[in-house]
């Protein structure tokens, strides 16, 4: 091994039912280099992380860390980490019952003997360095999902790890946050810790990344140098086809003043301010924000997610009641929602039985859909949106979070709804699906159908939005259409710079 | 935001964690009716024996509950304690009263005394349970299978078993219970009887050992690794596993240790009876399980306390003692009763953590905006 490489990955193979996961990818990792592994969804990127981190036993190849003569067999994450690995998940592997400094310290120490006094101080130390605003003391279920994320980085970076691989670290955070993990990461860095970077934000990996690996479909494509190249050049070796389809795709100027589908006036929920609220037949419109400012609460409240506390809204003109999901999907409106894995999919079920889900509902459960039908159903959507899945009788926990996405845009498709409302549809998707989704949306408006969109990316938001409410601090701060709609001017009504 | 003391900590007060809420609440429970009870029914409550005498039948119970709180605090279940500490009883008994040749045969070759039979006793209590526990932890944390469904089987075998060790009721022979139930006494707690002679207040020993169990319990599930594993797994088993808890073997102990303490609940059992019957302790793992709900442990896992576990006990005994006080003396009532209280504590623990997360929910908005 030479002397700048921390850990070699040769071969590696994974299979499962039906799916080649990894069929013979390399990977190198050097000291004090960030190294992004980019790569669509189902290209192999987390299959990976969880064959080096002990979660997935390989079915070939081999591993090699500085340090150790032999090539190792890593069998859990417990080992991994006696190797000097660690890890922060996309979905955030912490115990929400357990004080923030616990979740910073279990399962580390030799000791039987629990030093709270020691472990809250040291955890206090690390949070203060690292600027993380949360207590040692605090129960971390109280926290918000980006200060638990922020946790989780703080415990791996207190392990006295060689390589940290970071899977999908910045999904739930905002740019200050961000910026402040990329530091945080260029601090470690100097410091000489491999750090392997999971991401499918292209700017970030071009802020932070030394190198790329790009798999794609469980193969290896390649690995480059950052400098070597360009944006394009990544996106075309990801997604493997030329993108001409991403500059060309225009959104269509949506009729503003066509008759309401859906109209609220003062609705509120236990979640959200009371807020006013329109949407015409065939528009595309969007709630923009920073993280936390009210955009997912209020979507909520329309479809009745959260408790609805006051408020009249009208359907087609006439006034409805919407005061729980099931009524908001008899009026023809769907939900996908913000985080798929708690709000969206049934991991167990099938992704046939995921799919007719909501239509099963709407029918009712004295009108069973029969099998054939629901399996015309499910091969129908699985050719339509591409799902990538063994079969419809695979369950949907087995697939990857872009697959899974489909498999809930599949669910409310086949409702056939008049109102789609799309909660993050993009997030932890790569940029192929993404441009798919998105591509999706202009055409389901073309139909007629009414969307709101939200997405933490702006531009994908000016791309297919004809009208952007603005929210700030719970509250609406501003409307913006036509000539408005430029990322600068979304920026400064965000920031509340504006006029 | 908030004042930054010299060590870098910050000087805030943190809000109860829902354990410590629930805690706080089963207290105050325990504390309002006993209270009450002292108001409306006086008599007997107002003397300090009431409450001693409470533990002293409790003790057993108590220590059954520690070990099934440790259990559902890692979000599984024991259903074969009570069945263990009856067997466990059985075997005692017979072992004092000379009927099981193994330990006859062992005390006159090794020239022993009588008394010895109350160790021999002790330590097959110990062993019966530890024997239970390790069987069914490793079943149910290595081989994956549904903890109720293999301590269901466990509560058959064990009672299945009684009626294998003896068909007939036994009774431990006076001279070795005299002994078991020595009493501790407190004169300065005594109260006078209807004589006027003041009778000092008595605890058994069984009482002891049990606070001391609650004592040791709690420091496990506060300062020892182990005990923080508990929290782990039943908090998310799947996050424990990613930071590096063995998920198995904290299982594993969990049900291991809750056998070893259904195995000394049962010999305390036998100190308080002195009685060896196929329907020792019947329905202890539902008043077990009751108890620990009342205290505050969440079926669900990753929440609870022993120490609430202890007032779950004494509050669960409290009500049953106040229907039977207050003159409704059919055992209907008691379960009556007692089920209609039990639903009535759920409903009040699911609405103050109801309350506090929409209350915490607004809290951190306003925290968002001030930042």
């Amino acid at each position: 091994m030479q002397d700048d490489v921390v850990l070699t990955m040769r071969g590696i193979c994974k299979y499962f039912p039906g799916v080649k996961a990894l069929e013979n990818v390399d990977f190198t990792l050097r000291k004090g280099t960030i190294h992004a592994l980019m790569g669509e969804n189902g290209a192999g990127k987390s299959t990976l992380i969880k064959v080096l981190t002990g979660v997935y036993p390989m079915d070939g190849g081999e591993i090699r860390i500085d340090g150790v003569e032999d090539a190792i067999v890593i069998r859990s994450p417990q080992e991994a980490q006696g190797y000097g690995i660690s890890t922060v998940y996309q979905e955030i592997t912490l115990c929400p019952n357990l004080t923030v400094a616990e979740n910073m310290f279990i399962g580390r120490s030799r000791k039987s003997r629990v030093d709270w006094k020691q472990m809250e101080k040291r955890s206090g130390e690390l949070l203060q360095k690292l600027g993380i605003p949360a207590r040692p003391k605090q129960q971390l279920g109280n926290c918000s999902l980006a200060v638990q994320q922020m946790v989780a980085i703080a415990r791996a970076v207190d392990t006295d790890c060689k390589v940290l691989i970071l899977d999908e670290p910045t999904s739930s955070l905002d740019d200050k946050e961000v910026e402040m993990l990329f530091t945080l990461m260029r601090q470690l860095k100097e410091s000489g810790v491999g750090i392997i970077f999971v991401t499918h934000f292209l700017e970030q990996v071009y802020a932070v990344s030394d190198q790329i690996t790009v798999l794609r479909n469980g193969q290896l494509v390649g690995e480059y140098e950052v400098r070597e190249l360009p944006q394009v050049k990544l996106v075309e070796k990801m997604i493997g086809k030329d993108l001409e389809d991403l500059s060309s795709m225009k959104k269509k100027e949506t009729v503003l003043d066509g008759e309401d589908f859906y109209e609220a006036r003062g609705l509120a929920s236990t979640e959200s301010r009371p807020f006013d609220f329109h949407i015409a037949a065939g528009e595309v419109n969007g709630f923009t924000g920073l993280l936390g400012s009210g955009r997912s609460e209020s979507v909520r409240a329309i479809f009745g997610a959260d408790p609805v506390t006051g408020g009249t809204v009208k359907v087609n003109g006439k006034q409805v009641k919407i005061s729980k999901p099931l009524d908001a999907m008899k009026q023809g409106i769907g939900y996908l929602p913000e985080d798929r894995k708690r709000d969206g999919i049934i991991a167990d079920l099938s992704v046939r039985e995921n799919i007719i889900l909501a239509l099963q509902v709407i029918q009712g459960m004295g009108h069973p859909i029969s099998r054939a039908k629901a399996e015309a159903f499910a091969d129908e959507y699985i050719k339509a949106l591409a799902i990538k899945t063994a079969s419809s009788d695979t369950p949907v926990g087995s697939l990857s979070g872009g697959n899974q996405q489909k498999v809930i845009l599949a669910r409310w498709l086949l409702t056939h709804p008049q109102y789609l409302i799309l909660d993050e549809p993009t997030r932890g998707i790569d940029v192929g699906t993404k441009t798919e989704i998105q591509k999706l949306v202009l055409q389901l408006a073309e139909d007629g159908k009414s969307i709101t969109f939200i997405s933490s990316e702006i531009e994908e938001m000016l791309r297919t939005c004809s009208r952007l409410i603005v929210m700030r601090d719970r509250n609406i701060v501003g409307e913006l259409k036509g000539d408005e709609l430029s990322q600068e001017r979304v920026m400064r009504t965000i920031a509340g710079g504006g006029e | 935001m908030k004042s930054i003391s010299g060590n870098g900590t910050l000087r805030h007060r943190e809000p109860l964690t829902d354990s410590q809420l629930l805690l706080f609440i089963t207290i105050g429970i325990f504390a309002v009716m006993y209270v009450l009870a002292m108001v409306i029914l006086g008599g007997g409550y107002l003397k300090p024996q009431m409450l001693f005498d409470l533990l002293n039948d409790n003790a057993y119970l108590i220590i059954i509950s520690c070990g099934l709180t440790m259990v559902m605090i890692t979000g599984s279940i024991d259903i074969s304690v009570g069945g263990v500490t009856a067997l466990v009883a059985m075997v005692g008994v017979m072992i004092l009263n000379g009927n099981i040749s193994l330990f006859n045969g062992l005390i006159s070759t090794l020239g022993l005394t009588e008394e010895w039979r109350i160790v021999f006793a002790l330590l097959a209590s110990l062993l019966i349970g530890l024997a239970f526990g390790a069987v069914q932890g490793f079943l149910i944390a290595h081989l994956q299978i549904q903890p109720f469904i293999i301590t269901l089987a466990g509560m058959f075998f064990a009672r299945g078993m009684i009626t294998i060790v003896s068909v007939d009721p036994q009774k431990a022979p006076q001279n070795l219970m005299d002994i078991l139930q020595t009493r501790i006494e407190i004169p300065w707690l005594g109260s006078a009887n209807n004589r006027g002679v003041r009778i000092p207040a008595r605890v058994e020993i069984g009482v002891v050992i049990a606070l001391v169990i609650v004592i040791l319990v709690f420091f496990l599930l506060r300062r020892r690794k182990l005990g923080r594993c508990f929290y782990a797994v039943g908090g998310n088993q799947q996050s424990a596993l990613m930071l590096g808890v063995n998920v198995r073997r904290t299982r594993f102990m969990a049900h291991l240790l809750c056998g070893l303490l259904s195995g000394i609940a049962g010999f305390v059992f036998m100190m308080h009876t002195g009685a060896g019957n196929a329907t020792n302790a019947t329905a202890a793992e539902m008043n077990a399980i009751a108890s620990s709900i009342i205290g505050g442990t969440l079926l669900t896992g990753g929440v609870g306390s022993v120490v609430g576990t202890f007032f779950g006990v004494l509050t669960l005994s409290t009500i049953k003692s106040i229907v039977t006080t207050s003159g409704l003396r059919d055992p209907w009532w008691q379960s009556i009763t007692t089920g209609a209280m039990l639903c009535l504590f759920i409903l009040l623990q699911s609405v103050v953590l109801m309350r506090r997360n929409r209350a915490k929910d607004t809290t951190k908005e306003r925290g968002k905006k001030e930042t």
